[in-house]
């Protein structure tokens, strides 16, 4: 137990270059180290730590229906959450949710790297013209892609009707999942293209060379060269794409469909809001925020633990 | 390589340029339904060459506002962005400048431990510690102030991580030199490690700037008032009225002018912003 602990710990170091704490000449004082952590060390513990801990103690409360008075109830809950269809459905919705889009984002975005990682003339203009969509806040891609899609007035729905299609985003679900998906990819492809082609650019190019000699074709090349020593790269954005659709992806299912129809593009974050907000069930909303707190620490370790080791070239 | 260059070259460009329409042309209908008025847009048959309408919607959007939704002009939300964004980057690199330097530079009981305090931090983004958060900004008083807005989010380890990275970096050299020439711990931060720590600063502004400004969860519950209103928030207020009643001219404006500063700023500090991207990973 306190062996892997420190393992772990050690982990956390390297992928933070932690082992080189040391600088071999200091200043000393008793008080200003002090006082240049205050800012920092008061905002995170007012801001961070004080709420974080009171998610935690209200999940095990339940507040009466006036908000005037609240019980400590153990589990109860996390039981009556677990008991819900409600947040199965929002689990399997985040789960469809973030397998869509990561796979979509990272293909596309895999798929424009390498294209543009050769050495073409106006490369980086392409560059530029790929990257800005990362500026865009999530809430205002939602805008663009319900008004492009908009089920009377969106200009590429009359195209989609024209083929026969019922498109409806605002009443049927699987089409609000649908522009939902394509819009946070829209947004997500410029990160995963600007990881692609840095870690493109670092691959040495006398290894392709070579394999190029040998008479491996340009595809060949791709998957057996290319793409294993990308790997580290992939890992990486594969965790920061989960992390995305989880958490930053609020905006957009909030523009969008608000959830809906139906509760068929809830979210599990989205979720939390909703019922904390609306439904005014703080006890159960916290209980939720608990559970996916332990997901992301879950995402970050596995991150910590594996992407920076076992994958490597 | 050996094969067929100007095949693949070709093939290259197509791929490239239709994904650069693909990027762009969400955001070219946004700009198109900016230059018309309510009507041609809510016909479902809108021309794909500009109107005539742009100064008219710009006017009104900047000056006036959405009448039926927000009633604010949005001039007005984008200068709270712009505070909450400016707030939020200044904010954080101020206070991660001076811990970092306190962790890298100096030698004290509880340095570790105040270390890992800040680094757990960046397992937890805002959005799962929602409420609570939002009680404490009620207790102390905050609602619908631009501190409430700014400060729960620069409580983050992100910035102190970087600086703390760069100033590893630094050769030991220099802090035994200026000491041997009697500087002491503010004459070398200010004189050494400032000038030196200039990109790493500009790098965490680009990102800091463009997560102030797209924020959209926080600044929806802390806000209630009209007048502090973001214009991220404005915008999907503009959408929540009764479908029929969206004035999507305005709406489209507003989303346009919402996109222009994190825009700039990604194209024109393109440096900065690559290198804050990869150097802080998210």
């Amino acid at each position: 137990m306190r062996a892997s602990q420190d393992r772990s710990n050690n982990d956390l170091c390297r992928h933070w270059g932690l082992n080189h704490m040391e600088k071999r000449a200091h200043f000393s004082s008793k008080t200003v180290p002090y006082l240049l952590l205050l800012p920092q060390l008061a905002i995170t513990l007012i801001f961070f730590y004080w709420p974080a801990s009171q998610a935690i103690w209200q999940s095990f409360l339940m507040e009466d229906a006036f908000g005037l008075s609240s019980e400590f109830v153990g589990f109860d809950n996390y039981r009556h959450l677990f008991a819900q269809p409600e947040y199965y459905k929002a689990m399997s919705t985040t789960v469809v949710f973030s397998l869509a889009v990561g796979t979509l984002s990272l293909a596309c975005a895999l798929l424009l790297a390498t294209q543009a990682d050769k050495k073409l003339r106006g490369g980086e203009a392409f560059k530029t013209l790929l990257i800005w969509p990362y500026a865009v806040a999530p809430a205002i891609a939602g805008v663009l892609w319900i008004f492009m899609f908009h089920p009377s007035l969106g200009t590429l729905s009359q195209p989609i009707r024209a083929l026969g299609l019922d498109w409806n985003p605002l009443l049927n679900g699987n089409h609000a999942m649908t522009l939902l998906v394509l819009s946070a990819t829209w947004k997500q492809i410029s990160y995963n293209f600007l990881f692609f082609l840095a870690g493109l650019q670092s691959i040495p190019r006398s290894v392709i060379e070579a394999a190029a000699i040998d008479g491996a074709k340009p595809i060949r090349r791709f998957w057996t060269i290319v793409f294993p020593l990308l790997s580290p790269t992939t890992f990486f954005l594969i965790v920061v794409n989960v992390v995305y659709v989880f958490f930053e992806t609020f905006g957009i299912i909030d523009a969008v469909t608000g959830g809906g129809p139906a509760g068929q593009t809830t979210t599990l974050v989205y979720k939390v809001y909703a019922d904390g907000r609306v439904g005014g069930d703080l006890g159960g909303s916290a209980a939720q925020s608990v559970i996916l707190m332990v997901i992301v620490i879950a995402l970050t370790a596995f991150q910590f633990k594996f992407v920076e080791r076992k994958v490597q070239y | 390589m050996v094969e067929n260059r100007r095949y693949r070259n070709i093939l290259a460009y197509l791929v490239l340029a239709v994904g650069v329409l693909i990027v762009a042309f969400p955001v070219y209908l946004a700009i198109l339904a900016s230059t018309f008025d309510a009507a041609t847009i809510i016909n479902g048959n809108m021309p794909l060459v500009p109107g005539d309408q742009a100064g008219e919607n710009y006017y009104r959007t900047l000056f006036i506002g959405a009448s039926r939704s927000t009633r604010e002009p949005v001039s007005m939300m984008m200068l709270n962005s712009f505070i909450m964004a400016m707030g939020i980057a200044i904010g954080k690199i101020l206070i991660s400048i001076l811990s970092a330097y306190a962790v890298v530079y100096y030698k004290f009981p509880l340095r570790r431990t105040a270390f890992w305090i800040i680094f757990i931090t960046l397992m937890l983004p805002v959005e799962v510690r929602i409420y609570p958060t939002y009680k404490i900004v009620a207790d102390l008083g905050l609602l619908d102030t631009y501190t409430g807005l700014i400060l729960p989010l620069i409580a983050s380890a992100t910035g102190t991580l970087l600086f703390r990275q760069f100033f590893m970096t630094i050769p030991d050299e220099l802090l035994e030199a200026s000491k041997i020439d009697g500087a002491g711990a503010f004459r070398f931060f200010k004189d050494t490690l400032l000038p030196l720590s200039v990109t790493t600063m500009a790098a965490l502004f680009v990102i800091q700037f463009i997560y102030g400004w797209n924020q959209y969860l926080w600044p929806l519950l802390i806000t209630t008032k009209d007048n502090m209103q973001t214009i991220v928030i404005g915008i999907k207020k503009m959408l929540t009225t009764q479908d029929a009643l969206t004035e999507w001219q305005i709406a489209m404006t507003t989303a346009v002018l919402a996109m222009v500063p994190p825009v700039f700023v990604v194209i024109f500090m393109q440096r900065f912003f690559v290198k804050g991207l990869v150097e802080t990973e998210k």
